[in-house]
């Protein structure tokens, strides 16, 4: 109450007079009566944002993409995407006098001769990894709260292109400089595209018009790069806040929140000025990390030559999750026969298990809903907790995730911590199965039981700590109950539906055949939701409030403290 | 004078004889080579002289502290099991013996699976015996002399040879040594818990030597293969790489890619949720303030 009413206040007090006609005035009214974006303006900026820190982990993504367009403007300016070789004569001197392409020149030139490049590349760079970064997390959040369903599974699937769209432009920036590690990286992907079976060669000869590494394929990187997926990621973002707009913000279940209204800020001027300063933020940290922590030293990797590769090849982060799986992957799953070989170990962990994983994120809203046969809208959010096999599930992935990366980074790994990078191997080849399965039934497990303490503190107040003794001399810890907003988060939730098979037989007798796929929904909905606890009905909250009064009457004494008075009067 | 002139006559009085040339032929091949035994080369013979008591000394040493695992002759030692103790040091040369010892490799402690560097156990006189005494056994790559590997020579030359000379040390290094020592020379992993070091803080001497004998699992890098004048390069240009600054701020342990990704999850995103998480709180608390107020 105290936010809206807050907000309110700013705008009270005097009356709003015309006065003298500012410029800025007549301009802005100049626009308005050509493009009437006033009415729109003032519908949107009246929009309300809910407010708690994970709402903020998306747009960490969208400034750090503004970043990215900023600087990576600038860097365009000198870059020069081509791949003719020239001797090198700037300033870096180790390097004066090599033979080297003018990409990688143009990079030195940016890095050592141009005011402020070296800041820029490393802040175009380090704002790549947070754009990435932050989405992965920003979908975690959308995931583990149930954000996705209806009727923002179109939303979602916005997301996880994005992500993928990102990834692909992170890896085609990471080719242009045409260093010692970008090349390998280029290399390395020639490879996975000769992997796929038989279109695979075909594939890498249109890729790169001629045999690796040609002349053409930094060129076509730089159009992909400022051009092809910066712009179909500007549109997927437009789409993505519109459609934010249009739905409204999800919030968490709370006093006076319901699935048709939206609590929190307006826009303007609260939200705005959050956000506005959170890009400030974003820009700011980007910029330390730029003027203080190098990235991607490419004058020391000097320039690719295919005769030359150093330990610690990695790709960035965002990448390594496939090349881990394929350090790890058993030499034996390479097959040949009749003349052929198949290098299924490359296809199988870099081309068809992201493809597998992409496919399953862009379908999990819709699988999920096919689970749960549930066809509600729903804004309000769960709590990770209150979906046990879900987060479970996310548990497992994240599981997946970092095991898989850890196998991309096994050498480093190995010297740092003084392991042998066989056993890593070793290791990684079991963890990568049994981890994700350990993880999902360890957390599985543990939202429940944090169920089940929710639902006792909902019944029956939580633990003060005071321990009290009654005039026949029996000792009882006094409860309290939670206060209005976690109570609400509690009992306010919805109950989870198990679906029942139809009848064999259905009313006129005639059996129905029960398909497969339906028992596979039903057992799958089973081992989703049959576990979890429900929150509690009123008649058990009603029940447990007639047990408290018989047995301790105390409460009201409880309410002389200051603290507590609140709570006790909103809770009975 | 007189004297010389007297045996003047005596000889010419002999001249006749068969065998005169002959004696006249010796004895000044006796005369000449005493005289030169006597005043001339007198460091010959003193050196061959100190380089037999100097591998008598790396003997003595030797038989102290290596042959139970190298044997009494450098032969090398297997174990019971037929596993080799020590390996033979037939031919390894001085210099192996001069790299092992002077960066306390050797003696090895602990057989394990990477033998590393520690704190030296000799002095220099007596690693230059051990050295001289492995030398002895059979031929092989001597210690360097300071003028094989010493790079200052490159630092005088003229900035534009000196830029090519540096840069073709780079291309060397790019070559033959980054895909075990990473680009930065901050060393790698090798196959079972192997891994070649960080070649910073690792003297001259010592890289010219590690090429010239290719410890354990490295690989031997002879003159014939990179030349003493190319490993100078090489050797100045890791010294270029160790001094020149830090361009682009802190290295971040100069690990590639690996290390950036743990900064930017654990540094940029682990701060700016930090920061989300204070601004969304921020507006709780003063709200919470002015309730309570
Ligand atoms: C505990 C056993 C042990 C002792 C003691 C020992 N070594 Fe070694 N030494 C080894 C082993 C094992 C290797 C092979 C190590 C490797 O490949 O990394 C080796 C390797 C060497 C090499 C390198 C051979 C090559 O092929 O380049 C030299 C030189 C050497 N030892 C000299 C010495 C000297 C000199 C001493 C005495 C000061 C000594 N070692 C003492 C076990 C020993
Ligand atoms: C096949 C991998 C490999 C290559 C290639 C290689 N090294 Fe090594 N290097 C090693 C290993 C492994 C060791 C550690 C040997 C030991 O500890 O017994 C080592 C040790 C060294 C050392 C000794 C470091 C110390 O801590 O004392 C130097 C110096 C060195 N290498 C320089 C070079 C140079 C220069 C090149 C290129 C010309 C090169 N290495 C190429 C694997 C390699
Ligand atoms: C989704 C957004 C983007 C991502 C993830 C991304 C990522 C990257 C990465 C990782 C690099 C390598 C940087 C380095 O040299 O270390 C790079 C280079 C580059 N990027 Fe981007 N970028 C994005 C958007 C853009 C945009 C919008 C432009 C310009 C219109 C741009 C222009 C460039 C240029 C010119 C380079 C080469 C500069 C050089 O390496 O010196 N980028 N990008």
């Amino acid at each position: 109450m105290s936010t809206t009413s807050k907000v309110a206040d700013t705008n009270g007090g005097t009356a709003a007079r015309s006065g003298k006609p500012s410029k800025v005035g007549a301009a802005a009214n100049w626009a308005d009566e050509r493009l009437g974006l006033a009415g729109l303006a003032k519908k949107n900026l009246r929009k309300v944002f809910p407010d708690h820190w994970s709402f903020m982990l998306g747009e960490i993504a969208l400034w750090s993409f503004v970043v990215l367009l900023v600087t990576g403007v600038f860097l365009t300016f000198w870059f020069n995407p081509s791949m003719t070789e020239i001797e090198y004569q700037g300033s870096y001197a180790p390097l004066r006098g090599s033979y080297i392409s003018e990409a990688f020149n143009s990079s030195l030139h940016i890095s050592f001769d141009v005011r402020g490049g070296l800041l820029l590349r490393q802040m175009h760079h380090w704002a790549a990894h947070l754009f990435i970064g932050s989405m992965l997390i920003h979908m975690m959040r959308v995931f583990l709260t149930g954000a996705y369903r209806k009727p923002r599974e179109i939303n979602w699937v916005i997301g996880v292109l994005l992500l993928t769209l990102g990834t692909l432009e992170g890896f085609t920036g990471y080719s242009l400089p045409d260093d010692l590690l970008s090349g390998t990286g280029v290399r390395a992907a020639d490879g996975f595209v000769k992997s796929i079976p038989v279109i695979g060669t075909y594939g890498s000869f249109l890729l790169f018009g001629d045999e690796f590494p040609g002349h053409s394929i930094i060129p076509r990187l730089y159009i992909i790069h400022v051009l092809l997926i910066p712009g179909l990621i500007l549109g997927l973002i437009a789409a993505h806040m519109l459609l934010l707009v249009y739905h409204k913000h999800t919030q968490w279940p709370g006093p006076g929140r319901t699935e048709q209204n939206v609590v929190g800020f307006p826009m303007l001027p609260v939200y705005a000025a959050k956000a506005g300063g959170f890009f400030f933020i974003v820009f700011g940290a980007t910029a330390l990390m730029g003027g203080l922590m190098t990235i991607n030293p490419i004058w020391m990797y000097g320039p690719y030559d295919p005769t030359k590769v150093t330990a610690g090849s990695q790709p960035d982060w965002y990448m390594g999750w496939p090349d881990g799986l394929l350090r790890i992957i058993p030499g034996w799953t390479e097959v040949s026969f009749w003349g052929v070989t198949l290098a299924l170990p490359v296809f199988l962990t870099v081309i068809l298990m992201p493809t597998l994983i992409i496919t399953f994120l862009i379908l999990y809203p819709f699988i999920d809903n096919w689970i749960s046969g549930d066809k509600r809208e729903h804004h309000l959010l769960q709590r990770p907790r209150d979906t046990p096999a879900r987060t479970g599930l996310m548990a497992a992935l994240v599981t997946f995730y970092v095991l898989a990366l850890f196998a991309g980074g096994n050498d480093i790994i190995a010297i740092r911590l003084d392991l042998s990078i066989n056993q890593i191997t070793y290791f990684l080849r079991a963890a990568i199965f049994l981890g994700p399965i350990l993880a999902f039934w360890i957390t599985k497990r543990w939202c429940i039981s944090l169920q089940r303490h929710a639902k006792e503190q909902a019944l029956h107040g939580y633990e003060t700590g005071i321990i009290e003794r009654s005039p026949d001399g029996a000792y009882s810890e006094r409860h309290l109950p939670l206060p209005d907003a976690k109570q609400a988060l509690i009992v306010g939730r919805e109950r989870d539906q198990l679906l029942e098979l139809e009848p064999a037989v259905d009313k006129n007798g005639v059996e129905r055949p029960h398909n497969r796929k339906e028992r596979l929904r039903l057992a799958l909905n089973r081992f989703w939701f049959a576990d979890n606890l429900q929150p509690p009905t009123a008649a058990e909250i009603e029940a447990a409030h007639h047990h408290h009064d018989g047995h301790d009457g105390h409460e009201l004494e409880a309410g002389a403290h200051d603290d507590d008075r609140d709570a006790l009067v909103k809770g009975h | 004078m007189r004297f010389l002139n007297r045996s003047a006559g005596r000889l010419s009085r002999h001249r006749r004889g068969r065998f005169a040339g002959l004696a006249v032929l010796l004895v000044a091949l006796l005369v000449t080579g005493g005289a030169y035994a006597a005043l001339a080369p007198a460091g010959q013979a003193e050196q061959s002289q100190d380089n037999a008591e100097l591998v008598e000394q790396g003997r003595e040493l030797f038989l102290v502290g290596c042959s139970t695992c190298h044997g009494q002759n450098g032969e090398g030692v297997l174990d019971v099991n037929g596993n080799q103790l020590g390996p033979s040091l037939q031919g390894v040369g001085g210099a192996a013996v001069d790299f092992q010892v002077g960066t306390g490799r050797m003696p090895m402690v602990q057989p394990g699976q990477q033998n590393p560097r520690k704190s030296v156990a000799y002095s220099d006189d007596e690693t230059a015996a051990l050295a001289a005494f492995v030398q002895s056994l059979a031929p092989g790559p001597d210690v360097p002399d300071e003028s094989d590997y010493d790079p200052s020579s490159i630092y005088e030359l003229p900035e534009d040879e000196r830029d090519a000379a540096i840069n073709r040390g780079q291309q060397i290094f790019l070559t033959n040594c980054t895909a075990c020592h990473n680009f930065n020379g901050r060393g790698g992993a090798m196959p079972r818990g192997g891994y070649a070091p960080t070649l910073r803080g690792v003297s001259d001497k010592h890289i010219y030597e590690a090429m010239l004998t290719g410890p354990s699992q490295m690989d031997v890098f002879s003159d014939g293969n990179i030349p003493p004048e190319n490993k100078r390069e090489v050797i100045a240009f890791l010294e270029t790489l160790q001094e020149q600054p830090q361009q682009g701020g802190f290295s971040l342990g100069g690990l590639g890619p690996v290390g950036e990704g743990l900064y930017v999850w654990v540094v940029g995103i682990g701060g700016l949720v930090g920061f989300a998480v204070w601004i969304a709180a921020h507006t709780t608390r003063t709200k919470k303030g002015k309730e309570t107020a």
